[in-house]
């Protein structure tokens, strides 16, 4: 019996470690014979190309190092921007399939089987060399709501200039860490007393009015840097001022919401139809009414279904952003895994570091979708 | 005359509130249609901020007066049961017709009306709408890549003949209905093998050799996506069972395995396979592009096939296992005579997602400069002689996916029926 355990470990882990050998002297040999070393040196080195959006300070005189943090940051970016907006569509789209309104469902339906059976890829491009294509030059743009263009180059709005930004700042984490408060103690509250705070109002005015009070206060010293068309050249104009959306950036949360949504929708569907309709009767037969039966009763036990699906979707969404690099979006993928192996030939170093990123980063999205799902599961007593 | 009450239509005044109400409803349509198609407004007379609106006010109203319930009307009944229950739910019907309106016709006209299809050059194109020349004249490359246009029977052959086989194990007399796993798994890989390297591939039998780099299209699709879904399903079944392996070794190597293959984009690892993988071959071995390309896809998806089948594992009941276990079967038999027959039909769904997301992930193979269908549209939008079709070549392409990938997941449902059995 004891034979029978300990052969087909053995023989997986002789297999491995072959495996990995044979690689790593492999790797040794060749490396050897082009006469590269392998270290991290390189990263400190100057990366002496341009990056051409950029959330911090960069120019081509920064390190490698500081080239994959621009790269990491603009992936986040999408990321996170593409994580907020396909939540909500996907929320709205999933209701949507289940309206008694047969015009909303069928939409609802066609949006998801369209898009879902058509390669992000695919769909990327066409955003980025199709649609935006078909924009105004900067010099043709037309005014947009106001202030903003709407232009092949990108989009321009008006950018807030905030002088005494880090106030703020300090009072909107300030407002966030009572809300928590406020909301700890309507829920001890409520389970002591039966009572049941406005928390949704309170957290609101609290949100709104904390900045409010300070900006007050302290003079109020925001002010808006509107975009001006300038001509670079006989026919080459831009725009100065503002703040500038590069198309890259737009077709690529474009194309990323519209495709995870469908599936967060389904996700949503799925969630909400797996509640059985007893549940539904039961809250309406103690005289609840429709919006606190889905507030209250459906929504809790309908994410604890939707929750884990979302999660991998999200995961999908981070690592789909790498697409980026088919557009020349700035990610992570282009800049280090694309430009900086170009330039160093570090392929090795540089294919673990990208590697070890995405799955540091799909790791901490999962930890902190668990914590999540843990806190509004059944707390059985 | 009964007395109207204009809050409230009632049965009694049917068809005065019906008549008010489509003369509305049609008002407003038409006010809209005026608008969108011929820059006219029949309602100038009114305030910008209410002018903008009116199509929908006089819509809600129209929808408002022929809200009767039971108007003895069936058909009335069915328009208000489905899309006219309330004001709100009225609004975002009419919502959605405009919608309909101001979407459709652009449409039509730059698919249909407006596209020019006869013709083989640029100059053929004249109407505002879609140029379908473009996509005529680029067709044999969209489809075969840079494949000899001579040659191409032989990818035409080489399908034809794949297909026949698998549709043969399809019809195959329920006698030996048995041997159809092995008959997928092992028979149809082989043939299809061969006959990529002999007939596609050629070099032998007085063909042509027709290297790697050349082959691209839609075909190329075809082929990534049909080896790599051939292999993925065994490995993806093995790394399921390690995974829940009682043995530590084998459990944790396939654990890190497969959350490793999970946790990057395929991108990077594409991108591996491309400029790391060679640095791990011995000096001097050289290993096709799209081997390379097959394994590291193949690699990635059996991560994703072994996650969806180990929740077809653990959704068995552990009686299931105990069962055969006290029947004397040992670890080999139980998983597959009894659990893998019914974890399997239970991942049905899961299993077709996978597949689908890899269909759809083979474009993805352009980092590595193989060429497929995404791939010859990038090449054919940047030929100077056919600049500035790019939509047309991307819609196409995206038809196409849809065919497929849509195709796949319906017959997946009718799978998912078809080997449902109550518990």
């Amino acid at each position: 019996m004891k034979r029978n355990k300990i052969l087909p470990q053995a023989i997986t882990l002789l297999f491995i470690v072959l495996i990995f050998g044979f690689f790593t002297m492999n790797a040794q040999i060749n490396m050897e014979n082009r006469g590269i070393e392998f270290g991290f040196g390189f990263l400190k080195q100057e990366a002496s190309f341009d990056i051409q959006f950029s959330l911090i300070d960069y120019d081509g005189s920064h390190s490698y190092a500081r080239a994959y943090l621009v790269g990491l940051l603009n992936t986040l970016l999408v990321a996170f921007i593409g994580i907020i907006l396909s939540t909500l569509l996907g929320i709205v789209v999933g209701v949507a399939r289940l309206s008694p309104n047969y015009l909303i469902k069928k939409t609802a339906a066609f949006y998801v089987e369209f898009f879902r059976n058509i390669p992000l890829l695919l769909q990327i491009f066409f955003w980025y060399f199709a649609a935006l294509r078909a924009l105004p030059m900067p010099e043709d743009a037309n005014l947009l709501l106001g202030s903003s263009f709407m232009t092949i180059k990108g989009l321009y709005t008006p950018a807030p200039v905030w002088e005494n930004f880090d106030i703020f700042f300090t009072t909107l984490i300030l407002a966030l860490i009572l809300i928590f408060f406020v909301n700890r103690y309507a829920k001890k509250k409520q389970e002591e007393e039966g009572k049941q705070l406005p928390k949704f109002l309170i957290s609101l005015s609290i949100f709104i009015g904390l900045p409010l009070l300070t900006f007050l206060a302290g003079g109020f010293d925001l002010s808006f840097s509107f975009p001006e068309l300038k001509q670079l050249a006989k026919t080459s104009y831009t725009y100065e001022g503002g703040m500038g959306i590069p198309p890259e950036l737009i077709a690529l949360t474009l194309a990323l919401t519209l495709y995870t949504a469908t599936f967060i929708a389904e996700n949503v569907r799925a969630g909400i139809q797996g509640i059985g309709k007893g549940q539904k009767e039961a809250a309406a037969s103690i005289g609840l009414t429709p919006g606190q039966v889905l507030k209250l009763v459906i929504m809790p036990q309908a994410l604890r279904i939707i929750i884990p699906p979302t999660t991998n979707q999200y995961l999908n969404l981070t690592k789909n952003s790498s697409l980026a690099a088919a557009i020349a979006y700035p990610d992570l993928v282009l800049v280090f895994a694309g430009t900086a192996m170009m330039q160093t030939g570090r392929a090795i170093e540089i294919v673990a570091i990208t590697m070890a990123t995405y799955l540091s980063i799909s790791l901490a999205i999962s930890l902190l979708m668990n914590w999540y799902n843990k806190s509004i599961a059944i707390k059985e007593k | 005359m009964n007395k109207i009450n204009v809050f409230k239509p009632d049965n009694k005044n049917l068809r005065i509130f019906l008549t008010l109400g489509s003369l509305f409803f049609i008002l407003s349509i038409v006010d809209f249609s005026l608008n969108n198609f011929l820059d006219k407004n029949i309602t100038f007379f009114l305030p910008r901020y209410i002018n903008f609106f009116t199509p929908l006010i006089f819509g809600i109203i129209g929808l408002h007066f022929i809200r009767i319930e039971f108007s003895g009307i069936k058909k009335l009944d069915i328009i208000n049961k489905n899309i006219n229950t309330n004001n709100f739910n009225a609004s975002l019907s009419l919502f959605i017709i405009f919608l309909l309106i101001f979407c459709i016709p652009p449409l039509l006209n730059w698919f249909i009306f407006d596209a020019n299809i006869s013709g083989n050059t640029k100059e053929a194109c004249t109407g505002s709408g879609a140029c379908w020349v473009y996509i005529k004249v680029w067709f044999n490359r969209f489809m075969y890549g840079m494949y000899p246009n001579a040659e191409q029977w032989r990818v035409n052959l080489a399908f034809t003949i794949v297909l026949s086989f698998a549709g043969i194990g399809f019809f195959m007399p329920t006698k030996y209905k048995k041997y159809l796993t092995l008959y997928y798994t092992i028979f149809l890989p082989i043939i299809s093998f061969l006959l990529i390297y002999y007939l596609i591939s050629g070099g032998s039998f007085g063909l042509i050799w027709v290297e790697t780099g050349a082959w691209g299209g839609l075909s190329l699709t075809f082929i990534v996506s049909f080896f790599c879904l051939i292999f993925c399903f065994p490995i993806g079944m093995m790394l399921a069972l390690g995974r829940r392996s009682a043995l530590p070794t084998i459990k944790y190597s396939s654990l890190g395995f497969i959350e490793f293959w999970r946790g990057v984009p395929l991108i990077t690892v594409l991108f591996m396979s491309a400029v790391m993988f060679p640095m791990f071959l011995p000096d001097g071995t050289y290993m096709d592009k799209l081997i390379r390309v097959i394994i590291a896809i193949t690699l990635f998806e059996a991560a994703y096939v072994a996650e969806v089948i180990r929740g077809g594992l653990q959704a068995l009941p552990r009686g299931q296992y105990d069962a055969a276990k006290s029947l004397g079967m040992g670890y080999w038999r139980l998983h597959l005579l009894v659990i893998l027959p019914q974890a399997l039909k239970l991942v049905i769904p899961g299993i077709a997602n996978t597949f689908l997301a890899l269909v759809k992930d083979t474009p993805l193979i352009f980092v590595v400069g193989l060429l497929e269908l995404a791939g010859m549209l990038g090449l054919a939008k940047t030929n100077p002689e056919w600049l500035g079709f790019s939509m047309e070549g991307y819609v196409f392409a995206a038809i196409i996916f849809w065919i497929i990938c849509y195709t796949m997941s319906r017959y997946s449902q009718n799978l998912e029926l078809k080997y449902k059995t109550d518990r």
